[in-house]
């Protein structure tokens, strides 16, 4: 997805992890997908740069969908797809 | 040509030993071990193992030697003998005494590292340890360990189902899990 696409999606649960440091994002994706609808988007907000490529590879292995990510004022916004 | 009989055979051979390696197999699971007893060792045990069950593996952690002192609750007290309050002395009493492997400097670092991990974001270990057990990781205390350091069960930390196991215990975990590492 590209940025407009990203920046456009309807975002069905959105979890602010940004100021904790690993594992903390990671973490936080994991206790917030439960609250997230199977097909609905999830948003991270994360400040570690290595959020990224944790929550694309962890999607990959929990059957998600990564969606891609943008670079924010100082932080990054993660998407994902709940697919189950 | 085979007869039926004798496929029947073979299907029965091949099930059994398909069912065999399965019995086998390693399961999504994950132990390490914790005997060094530093705070930085214990605590990238703890984050490998957070990490772990974010990935629905179920993790060990089987703490033993200097490992166990991090299990220790300042909280709480237990009647000793003699050495064995020697030793309580002496060990760190919990995951908030722990030294570190490097630059210790007469306990000046443990100090320094915790205050940048605060600005960093970075969890006490502490915090990793509630992490941890909310996740489901299971931690097991080394019982010889506890002997010879004097550690009795009533002084350790409110982690749910921690239990009291020998080796016998330990190589049965990892012989079920992928990977099984030391920190």
């Amino acid at each position: 997805m590209d940025a407009s696409e990203l920046g456009g999606l309807s975002v069905a649960k959105q979890v602010d992890a940004r100021g904790t440091a690993c594992p903390g994002p990671l973490l936080e994706a994991k206790r917030a997908v439960a609250a997230c609808p199977v097909g609905g988007v999830m948003e991270i907000l994360s400040s570690d740069e290595g959020t990224m490529e944790d929550v694309s590879r962890w999607c990959a292995k929990m059957q998600h969908e990564y969606l891609g990510d943008l670079e924010a004022d100082g932080y990054w916004r993660v998407f994902m797809r709940r697919k189950k | 040509m085979t007869t039926e009989a004798e496929r029947d055979e073979l299907i029965r051979q091949l099930t059994a030993r398909v069912e065999a390696l399965e019995a086998q197999a390693p399961g999504d699971a994950l132990t390490l071990g914790v005997i060094n007893g530093s705070l930085d060792h214990t605590m990238a045990a703890l984050i490998v193992a957070i990490g772990a069950a974010v990935y629905d593996m179920q993790v060990d952690i089987f703490f033993t030697f200097w490992g166990t002192a991090a299990l220790r609750d300042p909280k709480k007290t237990a009647k000793k003998g003699f050495m064995d309050k020697m030793f309580g002395v002496m060990l760190p009493r919990g995951a908030a005494k722990l030294p570190l492997s490097h630059l210790q400097m007469l306990g000046m670092g443990p100090v320094v590292i915790k205050q940048v991990m605060e600005k960093h974001g970075a969890k006490p270990l502490e915090e990793l340890m509630k992490d941890a057990a909310e996740m489901g990781v299971r931690v097991h205390v080394c019982t010889m360990s506890m002997d010879l350091m004097g550690i009795k069960k009533e002084e350790l930390i409110d982690f749910p189902g921690i239990d009291y196991i020998g080796v016998g215990t330990f190589v049965d975990m990892f012989s079920h899990a992928k990977q099984c590492w030391f920190f």
